[in-house]
């Protein structure tokens, strides 16, 4: 036993619980958890990520513990999905909790002692989730993960947006994990037991299959933020403290696509086309809108919580395509597909947890997070810049970062479209090929545009900061976080530079899932190339493409300081000779959005408030909103609330009307059964 | 595959390329100044331009960050790498493997990216202006562009450049119409990349109009001048990978050093035909708004989309 993944998974997940334990147990100076507790937790983190490592290339393992109900024992099993996952989860939460312990430096130590426990409890939980092999322990997992974020969000529970963003978090979680159960007990069909075995081998007709899928589909969907059930991501990411944002977009996220993968993969089987292509279109229809509804906002951490939104949608992009492939029998090609979408997870999990963790020092250190505020922090805080600016990169999936290789071997799976023989599928795959090319360059110009007005440019003054900055905290981020962005910013680079690592490990994957994975060619090329099929038909390496940028770049320098000079002159801007120029001249990010609300004016909600000529102190205002809420949402609460007052009728508040209604219903019930 | 004469010579057709690039330039200037009926400058002005620009001093704003002064150099090596994999002489290129096509859109938006945020890095009015229109631009052309390069991927079964030309130089030959509705799209996506008439005006600093010229207002001396080389260089690559993907003619095949000169003749010819058809697009055409280009950019796109229907259709 000793020395198994299993084991050792579970000794980091029990750490945890510890840590939790012992947070809650330190004191009234709470010194456990403001000392030990995070760097603890970060160690455990990344045990728990070589542990899994270790486990993607381990053959599988079973484990029942003697623990849950009478006759109702908790299953584990660790197999290489599962240890892909506790890898991302592992080396994420590593990063983000070494944050932690900075950014959680000046809370006082009665909250620091409950952030604390359920933290780590959500840590623990989401391990848990991934280690479940029976329905029942999933559920647990999956409540206790839900209700530990529930409590996170909420710290500052004083707030009523906060609190209301809470409840819409809870509400939609919960009818998540409704479908959820649902859905196991569609496939557990009224026939053994509920571990993942028995539903794996349970048969199920074409009819229950689907009625499976849908219900998995729209439950895991939930939780991943797929629209049109993504409307609490952008509540709550900006509700919670920022470390548990990154955690919640980066980590919780991924247990939903992790669902998905095992519940339709793995447990129900037999993947239907018509399924995929389901997966497509809402995949496409999450991807464009979350970007286009990212690139309307200012408050950063809403803008990185419409971009969750974005990159699920391309994540599901790289799943449907797998579908419809598997679906067609072409296991080559879907297993390049899901290759694509786990990579795709992964690489989503590192740099947006970056890009969360570079919101929050601006959040603690400067006290802002609405970007019209921002400006110029690169000079003032160029620690933080940079690792903000490589997160940047890497979403806009440019290369030589991890963005890029994900989206390009998504983009490959596309242009394996001619294996179909369904001639109108064939023709659909490029198409959503084409929504991802449209998504990355529109989420290039949603990070320029928040690196230019936050980090570059013109110091503006801050109309309306959330807090004054934190008492003795210094211009730029301490060594905790410091620490925390450099660890995942390498894991941008490393994801994008040896990605051929990966693809092996990944493919053993896609083996267990799918009995086929991609070509043997593809995998005998060096750790230097990426070959999706076949190197004569497509090949990246981005080793060289790195290695002759920055070449052919300080070359150039080189040769334009030795045959000329190096001199400079200050002055002052140019700006085609305008004398004054003031911070306020700069584009805000309402400004720089203005093209895109041209060209895709019809999806927005736009509320504008044109002051009049004659206004002494005009203002103008612009507020973007959510159609879904009114399309969907609203009419769905009035319908509620209706249905709810007419049942309220029913209550009168005085016992002999209760006493006539049980009678009534005892009538009722003589008649009817007889 | 790799051998050191392949090595040596994909060095020197990167080399090539990036001293070949202002001439380009200064070919297409002096057609339109022909067929705008004014006296023509020297064919090489641009390089007298730049050898002025690189003697001058740089003048940079009091509070640029180092990324200012890093963008050009990034911009330079981008394009110098975008040189390297386009097949121009040959298709014996051992470096073209490590970016297909993909990755070379890839290349140009890092370029792009970069190029925005510098011009954001001063904060001033107009840089804000062209990095929001230059990546408007941007976010219109790049999928078009990846559909027209899918349709030649489609044909030949591949996304790596070199192979594409040798499948397409090769065949025996056929009209493929969706071929031709790629490369309308193609020349469509050319003139907005590359700051054209009828998107953009490379001649003009109205604030109104301008696009590119206002993300660079701020740069001077080497920095404007290796700006300017780079837009050179992007320029030609464009145009080469359009006769990659649709004229691929005249290429000399993997180490067959005897049709080199040939190749270059070809190249020659075509590169000149296709800067005087760019000068005449720019002299008959007008500058659009800058709300008409998402309709420009959005029938690239579908043109490129027809092109690739058409394919699948053709092929059964």
């Amino acid at each position: 036993m000793s020395g198994s993944p299993l084991t050792g998974s579970l000794f980091a997940l029990l750490a945890w619980l510890a840590i939790a334990a012992l947070s809650l147990l330190s004191g009234r100076d709470a010194w456990f958890a403001r000392r030990l507790a995070f760097p603890l937790g970060a160690l455990a983190g990344l045990a728990l990520a070589a542990f899994g490592l270790q486990a993607a290339w381990a053959p599988v393992e079973q484990m029942t513990l003697p623990l849950g109900l009478p006759d109702l024992p908790f299953h584990l099993r660790l197999d290489g999905l599962a240890g892909f996952f506790l890898t991302l989860l592992g080396a994420v939460a590593a990063g983000v909790t070494v944050y932690a312990n900075g950014y959680f430096r000046d809370e006082t130590s009665a909250r620091l002692t409950l952030i604390s426990l359920q933290y780590h409890v959500f840590l623990a939980s989401m391990a848990l989730v991934i280690l479940a092999d029976d329905a029942y322990l999933f559920m647990v997992a999956w409540e206790t993960m839900a209700l530990s974020s529930y409590f996170l969000v909420t710290t500052d529970h004083r707030l009523p947006a906060i609190r209301s963003a809470g409840f819409l978090y809870l509400l939609i979680a919960h009818l998540g994990a409704i479908a959820i159960l649902l859905c196991f007990g569609v496939m557990h069909g009224g026939q053994g037991d509920y571990t993942f075995n028995a539903l794996r081998a349970a048969e199920l007709t074409p009819f229950w299959a689907t009625a499976a899928f849908l219900l998995a589909f729209f439950g895991f969907g939930a939780k991943a933020g797929m629209i049109p059930l993504h409307v609490w991501l952008p509540e709550a990411h900006p509700a919670a403290p920022t470390p548990v944002s990154a955690l919640m977009s980066g980590i919780m996220l991924k247990t939903a696509i992790y669902g998905m993968v095992r519940v339709i993969y793995d447990l129900i089987g037999g993947v239907r086309w018509e399924w995929g292509l389901l997966v497509l279109a809402v995949g496409a229809g999450t991807t464009l809108f979350g970007v286009l509804y990212a690139l309307m906002q200012h408050d950063l951490k809403r803008l990185l919580a419409y971009h969750s939104v974005e990159n699920i949608g391309i994540i599901l992009l790289g799943l449907g395509m797998s579908m419809v492939f598997v679906g067609f029998g072409q296991t080559a090609a879907g297993a390049l597909g899901l290759i694509a979408a786990l990579y795709h997870t992964l690489n989503h999990a590192v740099f947006k947890a970056l890009l969360f963790l570079g919101a929050g020092s601006i959040l603690r250190l400067r006290g802002l997070r609405d970007l019209n505020d921002m400006g110029g922090l690169i000079r003032t805080m160029p620690n933080t810049a940079f690792y903000f600016l490589v997160g940047a990169l890497a979403i806009s999936a440019l290369p030589p970062l991890n963005g890029f290789v994900s989206e390009w071997l998504t983009f490959q799976t596309a242009l394996q479209a001619p294996l179909l023989q369904h001639g109108v599928v064939r023709s659909l795959l490029p198409l959503f090929a084409a929504t991802l090319a449209l998504a990355g360059a529109l989420t290039a110009m949603c990070f320029v545009k928040v690196y230019g007005i936050a980090f570059l440019g013109q110091v503006r003054a801050p109309r309306h900061p959330v807090h004054a900055p934190a008492a003795g905290a210094g211009h730029d981020c301490g060594g905790a976080e410091r620490i925390g962005m450099a660890w995942l910013a390498a894991g941008c680079f490393v994801l994008g530079l040896f990605p051929a690592a990966f693809l092996l490990t990944l493919n053993r994957i896609c083996v267990a899932l799918l009995g086929g994975g991609v070509p043997v060619s593809a995998l005998e090329s060096s750790w230097l190339w990426l070959v999706p099929t076949s190197a004569a038909q497509a090949s990246y390496s981005p080793v060289i493409f790195l290695a002759v940028i920055v070449a052919v770049t300080g070359l150039t320098f080189l040769l334009v300081r030795r045959f000329y000079h190096g001199r400079v002159r200050y002055s002052h801007p140019w700006d085609c000779g305008y004398p004054e120029q003031t911070a306020r001249m700069q584009d805000t990010a309402d400004a720089f959005g203005q093209p895109i609300r041209h060209v895709f004016g019809p999806l927005y909600l736009m509320k504008r408030h044109m002051p009049a000529p004659d206004d002494p102190a005009p203002r103008y205002s612009l507020r973007i909103e959510d159609r879904h809420w009114y399309l969907l949402y609203l009419p769905v609460a009035r319908l509620a609330e209706f249905v709810s007052a007419k049942i309220g009728l029913l209550q009168r508040g005085r016992i002999s009307i209760y006493l006539l209604y049980s009678f009534l219903t005892l009538i009722g019930l003589l008649v009817f059964v007889r | 595959m790799t051998t050191a004469t392949g090595i040596a010579f994909q060095l020197l057709q990167s080399v090539f390329v990036v001293l070949a690039a202002p001439l380009l330039l200064g070919w297409v200037n002096q057609c339109r100044a022909w067929l705008q009926n004014r006296s023509a400058p020297s064919l090489l002005l641009p390089y007298y331009t730049l050898a002025k620009l690189f003697h001058k001093d740089a003048v940079i704003a009091h509070d640029a960050s180092p990324l200012f002064r890093l963008t050009p150099y990034v911009l330079f090596g981008c394009m110098w790498l975008a040189a390297g994999i386009v097949p121009v002489l040959a298709t014996d290129l051992p470096f073209a493997p490590a970016a297909d096509i993909i990755a070379l859109v890839g290349v140009f938006a890092l370029a792009r990216v970069f190029a925005a945020l510098a011009a954001m890095d001063i904060g001033t009015s107009f840089g804000g202006l062209g990095a929001r229109r230059e990546m408007l631009i941007g976010f219109l052309a790049e999928p078009a562009m990846l559909m027209t390069l899918f349709t030649a991927a489609f044909i030949s079964g591949s996304t790596q450049l070199t192979t594409i030309v040798e499948t397409l130089a090769h065949r025996e030959f056929a009209i493929y119409p969706s071929l031709a509705f790629a490369a309308v799209a193609f020349g469509m996506v050319l003139l907005a990349e590359n700051a054209r008439i009828p998107i953009d005006n490379p001649a003009t600093h109205l604030e109104l109009t301008m696009l590119h010229e206002a993300m660079i207002l701020e740069y001077s001396a080497r920095h404007l001048a290796l700006i300017e080389w780079a837009v050179a260089i992007k320029l030609f690559a464009y145009m080469t990978i359009g006769f990659a993907l649709f004229a691929p003619w005249g290429i000399a095949a993997a180490g067959d050093w005897g049709t080199l000169p040939l190749a270059v003749a070809a190249l020659a010819l075509k590169l000149a035909l296709a800067g005087a058809a760019l000068a005449l697009v720019e002299t008959v055409l007008a500058k659009m708004r800058l709300f008409l280009a998402p309709e420009f950019l959005s029938s690239a796109f579908l043109l490129a989309v027809l092109g690739m229907l058409i394919h699948f259709l053709v092929q059964g």
